[in-house]
């Protein structure tokens, strides 16, 4: 079970802190596809943080979106990491980053046709059946949208969950990304969310370029503080939401670990300060 | 109408090859394409593989500089994207690579220095086994050594280079301080082992190297130092098992009885 709190993406350069110092945090995640070695100290630190925090297990590799059968091998890892350290969460992306046997380091985007759709359910189901859980699907960041897109990407994953009954993470970054690049508007976006499938939140930092026409293009970097208007979204999604899980993730120039929980802690005064004026609690995953 | 097997193709092919064309329909909010927006796509994979590749190969990166990695990198990610999702394993061919890279000729140490990193993650993930004892081998009588045959902890590996890139490596990771090195000096071999938690690095004396490949697949003692002995007649045996077994090498021994017969197994 895991707490309507903040944790944060456990990263290699803070497992000493962590195992010696105790801090008071909600959770921890970890990238499946990091404990996918067979030993070494990643295992050793997860065994004896996972002994004292709650665990939310996030895949970045299993390429749902893909047009070709789901990694049959990587679901059972994916399987093992879960009977292993039997975290309470587990999600994944409404992306691919496979074609053939090349692996693309990337979230690559899809378009929303049937055909994407058809795809995306079926490998959901896979998953779902496979590891006998049910698992979240994260909203993406997205620089370009396809010409062949019929549905809204709100329809499209609303569309999904209605049709696997797997569950939501909503990153806040990735709306505000996304709504950025695309010209969306933020709010009616969360706004048309299918809220009440949410049970976990995740919150980043983003650069900020420019298309070829000089129109803000932000990239999803993770490597700094979360952005004010994604604070201001986040506080937005929570008051409709009220408090749910909630992860910074910050995976590149990883701070130290006092500016990491200084965030944790910014998230998680936010959610108690909805929580005063009566926001609704999500359901607990 | 884009179907999305042509699609992923398409996006896939043009990711690495920024020579290809943007694929058509993919487009900004005026409904546009931009060449700007497809080419986040393509920066965000070279540039991950490249943290990858600079996170594995640290010392590597310090001789040649972050710039030249990064173009080093690049052009290795073109030849051989990964083949699995799982990157703790990705830059296996980096070594090789870096053997046949044209502009790095003039360093002809850097792909040992390459194959030390790498066999230094491999053994950081590779499964945990305990380490025989020194006393363990106690029990052996002297004159039963010679039959015995040891099981290696699954981390060991041995890189065996014709210049002292070993010496190259220790200057130019953690505090390491680069000085000038004799490149005429002679070869040298390393013993990279993970016993527990960290990772060790060791220089192996002469014929240590043979010595140990030797007893990898099973060899017994007698056999594996006639191997050693042949390779370098400086081989010394008791001073070599001293300091495996202080490595931490291997995990536990068999005794080979004359060829056919039963073998029995003992662990620490």
């Amino acid at each position: 079970m895991i707490p309507h709190r903040a944790g944060v993406g456990l990263k290699a350069r803070h497992y000493r802190t962590i195992v010696e110092g105790a801090p008071d945090i909600g959770f921890f995640e970890v990238h499946a596809e990091n404990y996918m070695g067979p030993g070494g100290p990643p295992h050793r630190y997860l065994e004896e943080i996972r002994q004292r925090y709650p665990l939310s297990l996030h895949g970045v590799g299993l390429s749902i979106g893909a047009d070709q059968p789901l990694d049959k091998d990587h679901l059972r890892r994916l399987k093992h990491l879960c009977d292993r350290y039997t975290p309470s969460l587990f999600s994944e992306h409404l992306a691919w980053s496979t074609h053939g046997a090349s692996f693309f380091d990337d979230l690559l985007p899809v378009p929303y046709t049937a055909e994407t759709l058809a795809r995306v359910v079926g490998a959901i189901d896979e998953v779902q059946d496979t590891l006998g859980r049910q698992m979240l699907l994260e909203n993406p960041s997205t620089y370009l949208a396809f010409e062949e897109s019929i549905f809204s990407e709100v329809d499209f994953i609303a569309e999904v969950v209605r049709r696997t009954g797997c569950g939501l993470l909503l990153d806040v970054n990735n709306v505000h990304v996304s709504s950025t690049n695309q010209d969306w508007d933020p709010i009616a976006y969360i706004d048309a969310y299918p809220l009440t499938h949410v049970k976990e939140i995740h919150l980043a930092g983003h650069a900020t370029e420019a298309d070829d026409k000089e129109r803000p293009l932000l990239i999803d970097t993770h490597d700094r503080p979360v952005d004010d208007l994604v604070w201001g979204l986040f506080e937005h999604a929570i008051e409709s939401l009220g408090p749910a899980p909630t992860l910074i993730e910050w995976d590149a120039d990883v701070p130290v670990w006092s500016i990491l929980k200084a965030e944790a802690d910014r998230a998680e005064a936010i959610m108690f300060a909805a929580r005063g004026r009566g926001g609704r609690h999500v359901a607990a995953g | 109408m884009w179907r999305l097997a042509e699609r992923q193709r398409d996006f896939a092919e043009a990711l690495l090859d920024p020579a290809l064309p943007v694929p058509a329909g993919l487009i900004g909010p005026d409904g546009e394409p931009s060449q700007k927006r497809f080419a986040v796509y393509r920066n965000n994979v070279v540039a991950g593989l490249t943290e990858t590749l600079m996170a594995a190969f640290p010392a590597v990166c310090r001789i040649v500089g972050v710039d030249f990695f990064r173009a080093m990198a690049r052009a290795y990610i073109v030849l051989e994207p990964p083949r699995s999702p799982i990157l703790l394993v990705y830059g296996a061919g980096f070594p090789d690579f870096i053997d046949g890279f044209e502009p790095v000729a003039t360093l002809p140490y850097l792909s040992g220095v390459a194959r030390i990193e790498r066999a230094w993650t491999e053994a950081y993930h590779s499964p945990e086994a305990a380490p025989l004892e020194p006393a363990a081998l106690r029990a052996v009588k002297a004159d039963q050594l010679p039959r015995v045959s040891f099981v290696l902890h699954p981390s060991v590996r041995v890189v065996r280079s014709p210049l002292p890139s070993l010496t190259i490596w220790r200057m130019n990771v953690d505090d390491g301080i680069p000085a000038p090195v004799d490149l005429a000096g002679g070869g040298e071999d390393a013993l990279v082992v993970r016993p527990a938690a960290e990772v060790e690095v060791r220089a192996m004396p002469p014929a240590g190297a043979e010595f140990l490949n030797a007893l990898a697949p099973g060899k017994s003692v007698v056999e594996a130092t006639k191997t050693a002995m042949t390779a370098d007649n400086r081989f010394d045996l008791s001073a070599n098992l001293a300091g495996l077994i202080s490595a931490g090498v291997f995990v536990g021994y068999t005794f080979a009885e004359e060829a056919g017969s039963r073998k029995s197994r003992r662990r620490a």
